[in-house]
């Protein structure tokens, strides 16, 4: 919701530079709310099938478009996806929860009531990981608004239209306790609820869709500190990178305000990276509006729609829907694969790189690669060829490739250096025989005293003072020569065999 | 043809002794005539008349036309809920209630006036201004179906539909002197029906004689997937074939007969209270027994229903904002004043009164005095019900406390206006169901009509969640054994 502009100017918010030093005496206090559309057949209150970029308000019926007369009917799909977000939360399903009104105008709700929930919602508690979870409760998601003319938003342009394709997607909101403690924290955090939530099945959990939002609450006390200081609400965050940048921002902004010896005012605030503030950093932040004029949203229960009551059945298809959750996955990766802990973490936490590696293991690759290898490899070398985020499922790179392509690694038939001049050939035309690249490229690895012991003295001979340093025991200075064997041998020689003919060829 | 009711016409036509197209054309003729503006020398009960011939139908209700309240939506036929607000707009869909009766065969006739939004107690409350007793023209025909009502006894349709929030099917029946009927709340499907207070709104037949009632509401009943309060209704509504009352107790509520000082003005009329007395009197020749029963929570039912039913109110017309639909006001400077303006202007002062009760009964730090309170008072209300109704089967009261009155006699009075809906609000809250059977003509030198011989009086017989077949059987009984000139009031 973005109703006004009202207040504060833009303050600068590219505080990346000074965030880390000045004030250590403050503490972050950051909770964060998650809107999730969910992956339901239909909307939340009617039987619209959801919208993926169809044509506007092609999806629309009288109930989402609130023509008078019409009336809502909650969808059992949402209800039973809320409850499994429930129980991977490890929240307390409630046995009755209610629907309240939320009223407020604005051209994006056709009734002028947003349905959701209030004080009777669907889950209640629970934790992942680090972080206590308040509540989770399920609510409709408003129509999209598109704002024609320079300002690009309702106020100060020419035209609005409004496109209700979107309106009443089931949302289910997850809020947080004030439970985590620096951006890096939050978006963290983040990424392992989405990968619960892919896992789950429950929802698309793309940022850059929308299909995953998430506000902050942010507030700063003194280190140690019980007590809650004055938070202020940020919205509009729509990648990892922006929440980091936006509730940083937010924390520098806070922390001059509180070094000034001012306080900070209760409101809630945008967060717009494509915008630069005054100071010249990038994203401003501008008020939307103050307590002072917060909604009375007039909350009261939903006279159209009955308590939601859970029974066990309900309870029970939820558990059996349930798949692994990334935690546990960590866990088997870590117990049954011997993944380091981190490897493991990554893995699980990013369900499109764990599904990925998954699969690449599976695929009985000769020679075989060893899984930890394989880990490192998906979330080094190809992640970092691919984009920010993107499934490598999407990729070129066929994982049965992959496999093939580390087993030849991990048996030194490839050199590192000519495995990733592979992998980027894999990365930009694919290809199932990461052999055949190797052989046609003529990338296989250079190795023992035939092939490499003429390069190598080669290399001692042109670099005679880092070798002298070397046979001194400056091992730091072996970095030349083995650079000069690598660019004789275009990458193909094995690093590892490289260094022990040079200590070899040195008498040590 | 004008003598038949509704079920006496199905029953000519399945016999081929009159054609559905003939009937149909009969009443669209006397609707188009007598039901429009007051200028043309008509009632202004219909707000829209069907043009043309009805299709053959051989559906139980064999093409008997059928008048509805305008804020049935109906496909493509102007449905406005008697609001400036919603001028032109014609509805893509049309309401279950309507539809279903299409579906058995009814043909639709005509939109009836209201009050706007079926706030009102007189029909007064209407952009297409107040539509006319009958039996008196210089009187209100009752509200908020002030319109269906007037068309009944008027004989400008067969039957109608209305609906009844805290009393607007029975109150205005009471003061045309027909039948009423508001249901068990989620007997009928509201889906379709532009809301007033979702929790209260009820879908209900206005009819010649009870037996009409029954015939409508058995196609009317039943779960729509479309509303979520809708109920599958646990029996077959049966036609009424009732005689006698023998071994039925009926129940006089002490508190309603003696509303107290915070009511005056609710004090039942002495020309009604004959009546009734009349009417139980009657009652107990028929075999029934007559007791008094309480329900203390009774008088504050109105209380708790202005609160309530304009909390419901406030929100459900939050989307008459000028964005979709209906009438928007131009040349607004911004998105604030468009909202501010088009519903200034498009609004009636009484829907804007309720709205701003609403609103305000609903504001932060006022909700648990108002809202919360009224809502605990109807927990009380439909207990004492309960407790009631183990002593007797039905609760009888009278449905006004007075006949129909003037034209803007009570319109600068609100409380006055209210407190028309004194005796019919207890049984809304409660969401139990309840009929307005005519039990006579008013004799108060006062009240009578031109037509003499006083003004209608109706009698309300109220019973437990789901009994409206015995309820119609009792008031089936009470009917012929009353007699009431039913047909008086035709033009």
């Amino acid at each position: 919701m973005s109703e006004g502009t009202a207040g504060a100017g833009p303050v600068s918010a590219d505080a990346s530079a000074a965030a880390s030093d000045s004030g250590a005496a403050l503490e972050p206090v950051i909770g964060l709310e998650i809107h999730v559309q969910l992956a339901t057949a239909t909307k939340m209150f009617c039987g619209c099938e959801l919208s993926f970029g169809q044509p506007p308000n092609t999806r629309t019926c009288p109930v989402c478009l609130g023509l008078p007369g019409s009336l809502p009917v909650a969808n059992e799909r949402a209800v039973h996806f809320g409850l499994m977000i429930g129980l991977a939360l490890g929240s307390q399903l409630a046995p009755r929860s209610i629907f309240h009104r939320k009223n407020y105008f604005y051209p994006d709700l056709p009734k002028g009531y947003q349905i959701s929930q209030y004080d009777e919602p669907l889950c209640l508690g629970g934790r992942l990981g680090e972080v206590r979870i308040h509540r989770v409760h399920l609510e409709e998601d408003a129509a999209k608004l598109i704002h024609v003319g320079e300002s690009g938003r309702i106020h100060g342009s020419d035209t609005s239209v409004v496109d209700f394709n979107r309106g009443g997607t089931p949302l289910a909101e997850i809020v947080t306790e004030p439970d985590l403690r620096s951006p890096e924290q939050a978006s963290e955090w983040l990424r392992l609820l989405r990968a619960t939530l892919r896992q789950l099945g429950v929802s698309d959990v793309n940022m850059e869709e929308g299909s995953l939002r998430c506000d902050a609450n942010i507030s700063l006390r003194p280190a140690g500190s019980e007590e809650l200081g004055v938070k202020t609400e940020l919205k509009n965050m729509n990648s990892f990178r922006f929440i980091e940048r936006g509730i940083r921002a937010e924390i520098e902004r806070q922390r001059e305000i509180i070094e000034s010896g001012d306080t900070v005012v209760q409101e809630t605030l945008h967060f717009d990276p494509t915008t630069r503030s005054a100071g010249g950093g990038a994203g401003a932040i501008t008020s939307l509006r103050s307590k002072e004029q917060a909604h009375d949203y007039r909350y009261f229960p939903e006279p159209d729609l009955l308590p939601v009551a859970i029974d066990e059945a309900m309870r029970q298809a939820a558990r059996e829907a349930m798949s692994e959750l990334p935690a546990q996955r960590a866990e088997r990766y870590r117990r049954e694969l011997k993944l380091s802990a981190d490897s493991a973490q990554l893995l699980a936490f990013r369900s499109e790189l764990g599904d990925y590696f998954e699969a690449a293991h599976a695929a009985h690759a000769d020679p075989s690669p060893p899984a930890q290898a394989l880990a490192n490899w998906i979330s080094g070398d190809l992640a970092a060829r691919l984009g920010d985020g993107e499934d490598p499922a999407a990729s070129r790179v066929q994982a049965p490739a992959l496999a093939a392509l580390v087993g030849l690694v991990a048996a030194k038939r490839v050199s590192v250096g000519a495995g990733r001049q592979v992998l980027d050939k894999l990365v930009a035309e694919g290809g199932e025989d990461p052999a055949a690249i190797v052989e046609a490229q003529g990338l296989a690895s250079l190795g023992g005293e035939d092939e490499l012991g003429a390069i190598v003295a080669a290399a001692l001979a042109a670099n005679a003072d880092a070798a002298e340093r070397v046979r001194a025991g400056n091992e730091k200075a072996i970095g030349p020569i083995v650079g000069a064997v690598m660019r004789e041998t275009k990458g193909r020689a094995d690093g590892t065999e490289v260094t022990r003919l040079v200590h070899e060829q040195l008498g040590i | 043809m004008l003598d038949l009711s509704a079920s006496a016409a199905i029953a000519e036509i399945e016999a081929g002794d009159l054609s559905a197209a003939e009937l149909f054309a009969f009443y669209r003729r006397r609707a188009a005539e007598h039901g429009g503006d007051v200028e043309g020398g008509g009632l202004n009960c219909l707000t829209w008349v069907a043009e043309g011939v009805a299709d053959a139908s051989d559906g139980p209700l064999a093409g008997v036309p059928l008048a509805v309240k305008d804020l049935f939506c109906t496909k493509g036929v102007p449905s406005q809920s008697g609001s400036h607000i919603l001028q032109g707009y014609r509805p893509p869909y049309t309401a279950t209630a309507v539809k279903r009766l299409e579906t058995a065969g009814a043909t639709l006739l005509a939109k009836a006036n209201q009050d706007e939004f079926a706030m009102g107690s007189s029909n007064e409350n209407s952009a297409f201004g107040p539509a006319l007793n009958p039996w008196d023209r210089g009187r209100v025909p009752g509200g908020s179906s002030g319109g269906s009502a007037a068309a009944v006894a008027a004989g400008l349709a067969p039957w109608a539909l209305g609906t009844d929030t805290g009393g607007s099917i029975r109150q205005p029946a009471a003061m045309c002197g027909i039948v009423g009927l508001k249901p068990t709340y989620g007997a009928i499907s509201r889906y379709g029906m532009i809301a007033f207070a979702s929790s209260l709104d009820q879908a209900g037949p206005l009819t010649r004689d009870v037996t009409d009632a029954a015939l409508l509401l058995k196609h009317m009943i039943g779960r729509d997937r479309c509303d979520a309060t809708s109920l599958q209704f646990p029996q077959e509504i049966e036609r009424p074939r009732a005689e006698r009352l023998d071994g039925v107790r009926l129940g006089v509520p002490a508190e309603l007969q003696n509303p107290g000082a915070d009511f005056a003005g609710a004090e039942v009329e002495p020309s009604v209270r004959a009546a009734f007395d009349r009417a139980l009197a009657l009652a107990q020749e028929l075999g029934a027994s007559v007791q008094e029963v309480h329900l203390p929570h009774a008088a504050h039912a109105l209380s708790a229903y202005y609160i309530l039913s304009s909390s419901e109110a406030s929100s459900n017309l939050a989307r008459f904002d000028g964005v979709r639909y209906g009438v928007r006001a131009t040349d607004s400077t911004g998105l604030l004043d468009m909202y501010t303006r088009t519903r200034h202007d498009g609004f009636g002062a009484e829907v804007k009164r309720r709205i701003m009760l609403g609103t305000y009964a609903l504001s932060s730090g006022y909700y648990d005095a108002y809202y919360g309170r009224a809502q605990r008072v109807r927990t009380k209300i439909a207990e004492d019900f309960r407790t009631a109704f183990a002593d007797v089967d039905l609760i009888v009261t009278p449905t006004s406390a007075n006949v129909a009155f003037a034209l803007g006699e009570k319109t600068a009075d609100p409380w006055s206006m209210y407190l028309s809906d004194f005796f019919t609000v207890p049984m809304s809250l409660a969401g139990i169901p309840a009929i307005s059977i005519p039990c006579g003509l008013s004799e108060s030198s006062d009240a009578v009509g031109p037509h003499g011989g006083g003004l209608p009086v109706g009698l309300q017989i109220a019973g437990p969640a789901f009994s409206e077949n015995r309820l119609l059987d009792a008031a089936h009984a009470l009917e012929q054994a009353i007699g009431f000139p039913e047909g008086r009031a035709r033009v």
